[in-house]
């Protein structure tokens, strides 16, 4: 598809562009492909994550990650052809785990058959709500769901206690500076 | 729609492997942390489209019940990608706090300057 | 200063949309796509917007960092919260059935409280950690 292919496309941009601030536009860019794609693929709840985690909140944290600090990535040190061997082994390992996988798109494929069912039959009835994915989400997985809800108050947590004290001047020894509460 | 249906299916996975691979070539090649993190995120959202290229059924609906419609594409992996953006999103401002950190602390952000720094002390 | 105003005045008329667009998506997350997580997404990126185009000091008095810190843990708290009802009331953790006596109404109940509680965690935590990156400045 058409999409995939600008992805593809994207993606050799952010490997190769220098300027920090491009790439974070490109990744921009690339996050509302992603979204695109996923509609695409029948994933609604999904693409509109997406959309807006991937193209809002990730690209701004990016943003005002490059304003502390400097915005052009200097040139290579070593040679990048151990990394591209790396890369094309693991390209080929992929491929060939790929070969056995069944036919796109088939209704026969065993994903379809086992809990899926059951979920699609008894949702309605069971909890009233017609977005499957949200009583999945919130009613049949709902551990699942608090865990990732701990998840995200331990990066805000984290990234509080690293951030929030008073920016103390560089220290040449090797101190730890205090943060202020 | 045969021979359609088989491009399809080979190309989503050829175009997952490629960015697969070349996010982890960012991490792996790449010196600059931002740049690494960048990386990072572009490898997860490869696997999102690992998971949910298979629960695609051709001919099916999004997997919200309404009237008329009685085939419904899968949502068990959208629910798990539900949760992995968002453990993504939390990984890389977690990410990004400790670079801004290490720049404050050390005055650079890349890789071997930090090394050769560490080698002098 | 004219393409100044322009956006001031654009972001101005366009924000309490944003927000009115977060909450439907929020509460009809049961009938369409939507629920929580994007709900609080779209509800920080509204106050990401009104900070970069007023300045950090007028988004701080808007929403505090002391009330978007407590966002928070209260979402947890909630979604926990609602888990611990639910084993008083004779269940046990999260089984939404036992809330009140129809079963499948208690359901519907039980997953509005709990998107709630992941929306003000989610929103309370993306602004949070704006604040915090903007206000590291030089």
């Amino acid at each position: 598809m058409v999409l995939l292919t600008l992805m593809a496309a994207i993606t050799i941009g952010i490997v190769r562009i220098r300027n920090l601030f491009g790439v974070v536009v490109l990744s921009s860019i690339y996050s509302f492909l992603m979204a695109s794609v996923l509609i695409v693929l029948d994933a609604v709840d999904v693409a509109m994550t997406e959309a807006a985690i991937g193209a809002g909140i990730s690209t701004v944290l990016m943003l005002g990650a490059l304003y502390l600090t400097k915005t052009n990535e200097s040139d290579p040190v070593y040679s990048p052809i151990p990394a591209l061997l790396i890369a094309f082994a693991t390209a080929g390992f992929l491929a060939f785990g790929t070969v056995d996988l069944p036919p796109f798109g088939n209704p026969a494929n065993p994903i379809h058959h086992h809990v899926a069912n059951y979920y699609i039959e008894n949702s309605i009835q069971q909890t009233t709500i017609e977005n499957i994915v949200t009583s999945v989400l919130a009613s049949y997985r709902g551990f699942d769901t608090l865990g990732e809800t701990a998840v995200v108050f331990t990066a805000g947590i984290g990234v509080l206690l690293l951030l929030r004290g008073r920016r103390k001047p560089k220290i040449v020894k090797d101190q730890e500076p205090q943060n202020e509460a | 729609m045969e021979i359609s249906r088989e491009i399809i299916a080979n190309y989503n996975n050829w175009v997952t492997i490629f960015l697969m691979v070349s996010g982890l070539y960012i991490v792996v090649a790449r010196g600059n942390m931002v740049k690494k993190l960048v990386g990072l995120s572009l490898f997860q959202t490869s696997v999102y489209l690992l998971y949910i290229s298979p629960g695609k059924i051709i001919g099916g609906t999004p997997p919200i019940i309404a009237e008329g419609f009685t085939v419904y594409s899968n949502p068990l992996p959208h629910v798990l990608m539900l949760t992995a953006i968002v453990v993504g999103v939390a990984t890389l401002s977690l990410g990004l706090a400790l670079t801004v950190r290490i720049n404050e602390q050390f005055g650079t952000i890349e890789e071997d300057e930090i090394f050769a720094r560490g080698e002098d002390q | 200063m004219k393409l100044d105003l322009i956006l001031r005045v654009t972001t101005k008329l366009l924000l309490p949309f944003i927000l009115m667009f977060a909450l439907y998506v929020q509460f009809h997350g049961d009938f369409g796509p939507g629920g929580g997580f994007q709900a609080g997404a779209i509800t920080a990126a509204m106050i990401f917007l009104y900070s970069i185009t007023y300045g950090l000091a007028a988004a701080q008095k808007a929403v505090p960092p002391g009330i978007a810190q407590k966002m928070i843990p209260l979402g947890v708290l909630i979604y926990a919260g609602v888990g611990v009802v639910a084993m008083f009331k004779g269940g046990q953790f999260l089984n939404y059935s036992v809330l009140t006596d129809d079963a499948p109404h208690a359901q519907a109940l039980g997953i509005l409280l709990v998107e709630s509680g992941v929306f003000i965690t989610v929103a309370g935590t993306f602004i949070s950690i704006f604040y915090a990156f903007a206000g590291r400045g030089r």
